[in-house]
């Protein structure tokens, strides 16, 4: 073996008394593609960030093309070759992709900017590698898979031969994500190395060749890819073996939620629901899986009650809802997780608290003539807490202090209290490492055993196999026509997530 | 002369491009701070203090462009105070910007009384005279009002251009644009986000005093208190009716001046029958109503 390209030695990152990084070392050979796998939290990022020079490791060195890089510097970082593409894109919104790409590329004293020169560039790169993007575009006016492929095309731009990617398949749609993977293979074949950072096993088991697993700030493990199998990449990285949740057989129960040729408003963002249908029966995980924009989003608003019907029913156990809005939603027992349990599901400056009593602070439970009974609230917070097991430090503390997984759980806590018989999940995984994905699994399963309708809405769509007793794909508004579990392959529902062969159900 | 013959005597014209030069200076500087993504609230200090230092090194015998590259620098240092404060130490720029303006304020009606101390008249110097451009300013109206102004006023419509051209032509000008947008895009592409914000304040901040250092030193002869009156402000508005263009800002700074060269005669023309406070508020009336967008 040749030498290595990228060589990290004895790195140790402390945050207070939190050790991010203990001791990690290893090397990156020419031409290689080595995931970097580990939960969220695992040390990861961090990792990469001292790579980088975000931050300055407190031991350790890194080493590039057999030369030690100066801690704490992003510009060496980039003239030794390393280029980074973030989790969130560093890009600059109301600026072309040209400027995005050249910005810190020519001398600032430079009396001109070299367009020409730059487009030139850019245009042959995106041609060798297949990162299709016009140049000229404002990078607000693009999808995420193609504001990705400004990034990978800005280190490039800059020479880089070490490619860090840090989880670039979060955001991306399955379609996306096989066009990235064809071109990590051309740039791999130009002699580039690839560090890929994921918490998803299919994909490093698709895409790398070597696999180094983080727990808790360590190096679990180390494993060839094609000698390894994803049951042993999950134990090293959760420290036990991980099963998918058993799904026990429930017979379908009454019809509990209906919407009856439903249409909604026509707005500038967003896909409007047109004469939609659907219904969602007790004891049934029905499954919705498309890719995300297709008009899942209008759905669960309508769902949820911040969305209003301009056409059409929504039927709650046999009788038609009126005036919807999101109190009438609960008040019907429509129990929800939203998408984003940051900007919707919760308010970050607030405590636990009163985040746990947000959709029910009127009620007798909580308030009395007018006024908060912070004493049945705290207990409120105490008892989710405590049934979910969520990590906090105490009722009081302010909810953006938590992890995603326990903010989720939160969710679920509050979400499920009053046993809703509906129940919309939406994206409810999202974003969580695999212990917290396999708990919202069991709970969702556990209120689908005593009899709740259950809406999942996912982008993955193993999630959705493993969970639903009945898949539906939506596709431009549209919904298909519900199909069994284990009735359609991947690839059919990937032909339906597509935009083929679907009609109104 | 009735209200719309006003609208075609050059005299209004000239006037109101007079009025427009110091606000031209001012709205610039205030647009590059932005850009770069500061908020610069002290230009109305900093005005105060340019107008200050530019009238009072011509007053001690230096010569005219001393005065100017003294208000200059008198900006700038103020300009690396708030920058100081709100970059690297991450201090709110609202709360630095007023502050800003309070002092700078304060500090030079302080200065003058300490300087100037047993006037009772503001003295005078002799200031910036109409240069008249051969050819062009004998063209009618236009001429006059383009071409026959101080050399301030020249420099003033100069520096739009080069604004222009820096922040979207040079290297430079796209770095300073990136770092409002998205400062995180820059640090990845290696350049300090902290010393670009910092240059482009303090050159702002610069613009803004040499605006002030119009009005002792090309519009007027002399220094006086409360002069600047609300024209910093108005620059800012005039950044945002210019929606953060050089260009766009120009044609609002004019647009602005006309509107207050026009109120002026409007009030003579009228003769007092309607209260001068209405022709008062109309330029303000004008960026406030861009202002909803």
């Amino acid at each position: 073996m040749s030498s290595p390209v990228l060589r990290l030695s004895g790195i140790t990152k402390r945050f207070g008394p939190l050790v991010a990084n203990d001791a990690i070392s290893f090397d990156l050979a020419r031409g290689e593609v080595v995931a970097l796998l580990g939960e969220n939290g695992a040390g990861k990022t961090t990792l990469m960030n001292i790579l980088f020079g975000h931050y300055v490791a407190d031991e350790g060195v890194v080493e590039a093309f057999g030369k030690a890089l100066p801690p704490g510097d992003p510009h060496a970082a980039l003239e030794a070759g390393i280029g980074m593409v973030h989790q969130h894109f560093t890009l600059a919104d109301n600026m072309t992709v040209l400027e995005n790409i050249a910005l810190g590329t020519q001398k600032l004293n430079a009396w001109r900017l070299d367009r020409t020169g730059a487009r030139e560039r850019i245009e042959k790169m995106s041609f060798d590698f297949g990162l299709a993007v016009d140049p000229m575009a404002t990078v607000g006016s693009l999808s995420v898979g193609e504001r990705q492929r400004v990034e990978i095309l800005k280190a490039l731009y800059r020479n880089a031969k070490i490619l860090i990617l840090d989880e670039p398949t979060a955001v991306l749609t399955p379609v996306e994500t096989d066009a990235l993977f064809a071109t990590l293979k051309l740039l791999v074949a130009q002699g580039l190395s690839i560090i890929f950072i994921s918490h998803k096993l299919n994909e490093v088991m698709a895409v790398s060749d070597r696999v180094l697993v983080l727990r808790s700030g360590k190096l679990s493990g180390e494993r060839v890819t094609a000698e390894t199998n994803r049951s042993e990449l999950a134990a090293l990285m959760v420290g036990q073996e991980v099963e998918p949740p058993p799904v026990p057989p429930v017979a379908p129960g009454e019809l509990q939620f209906v919407l009856n040729s439903v249409s909604t408003a026509r707005r500038a963002s967003g896909t409007a629901l047109d004469r939609t249908t659907l219904s969602l029966r007790g004891g049934e995980i029905t499954g919705l899986a498309g890719v995300s924009g297709n008009g899942q989003a209008t759905l669960a608003a309508l769902i949820a009650g911040t969305e209003v019907p301009t056409a059409g029913e929504i039927i709650i156990r046999g009788t038609a809802a009126r005036d919807w809005s999101p109190r009438a939603a609960l008040g019907a027992g429509i129990g929800r997780i939203p998408e984003d349990r940051h900007a919707v599901g919760t308010i970050g400056d607030m405590s636990v608290t009163e985040n746990v009593i947000a959709e029910r602070y009127r009620s007798p439970r909580f308030s009395r003539r007018g006024f908060l009974d912070w004493r049945a609230a705290r207990k409120f917070a105490e008892q989710v807490i405590a049934d979910y097991d969520v990590k906090c430090p105490s009722p009081e503390a302010r909810i953006r202090l938590l992890s995603g997984g326990n903010m989720q759980k939160l969710i679920l806590g509050r979400a499920f209290d009053e046993e809703p018989s509906v129940i919309l999940a939406n994206q409810p995984t999202r974003g969580l490492d695999v212990g917290a994905v396999s708990y919202v699994h069991r709970k969702l399963l556990e209120a689908r055993g005593r009899g709740a309708a259950i809406l999942l809405i996912s982008e993955d769509l193993e999630e959705i196999m493993a969970l639903s007793d009945r898949i539906i794909v939506m596709s431009k508004g549209h919904l298909s026509a519900a199909s069994a579990r284990g009735e359609r392959t991947i690839a059919q529902l990937g032909e339906l997530m597509a935009g083929h062969g679907v009609e109104a159900a | 002369m009735d209200a719309f013959e006003i609208l075609l005597s050059a005299s209004f014209w000239v006037a109101a491009i007079r009025i427009a030069s110091p606000l031209i200076f001012a709205t610039m500087g205030e647009l590059i701070c932005e850009r770069a993504g500061v908020l610069n609230l002290g230009i109305e200090g900093i005005m105060t203090a340019g107008a200050f230092a530019g009238w009072f090194t011509v007053y001690s015998g230096g010569d005219l462009w001393t005065g100017v590259l003294v208000a200059a620098l008198a900006g700038a240092m103020f300009g690396l105070l708030h920058a100081t404060l709100t970059v690297p130490l991450g201090l709110s720029q609202h709360v630095v910007g007023i502050g800003i303006t309070l002092l700078a304020t304060s500090l030079t009606y302080f200065t003058y009384r300490l300087l100037l101390p047993e006037v009772t008249s503001p003295p005078k110097i002799e200031p910036f005279q109409p240069v008249a451009i051969p050819g062009l300013s004998d063209i009618p109206v236009i001429g006059q009002a383009l071409f026959n102004q101080t050399p301030l006023t020249y420099l003033a419509f100069a520096t739009v251009a080069l604004t222009a051209w820096v922040l979207y032509r040079t290297p430079l000008g796209l770095a300073v644009r990136a770092v409002g947008e998205n400062p995180s895009a820059v640090e990845a592409q290696g350049i300090s986000v902290t010393a670009i914000r910092i240059g482009a304040v303090m050159v702002g901040s610069a613009l803004m005093a040499i605006g002030g250092a119009f009005l002792t030193m090309s519009a007027f002869n002399s220094f006086f208190f409360e002069m600047i009156n609300g024209r910093g402000w108005i620059a800012i508005a005039l950044v945002v009716f210019g929606s953060w263009r050089p260009g766009k800002a120009l044609i609002g700074a004019i647009l602005f001046a006309a509107f207050d060269a026009y109120q002026v005669r409007l009030q003579q023309l009228t003769g007092g029958v309607v209260p001068y406070q209405i022709f008062l508020m109309m330029p303000t009336r004008l960026s406030a109503k861009q202002l909803r967008y």
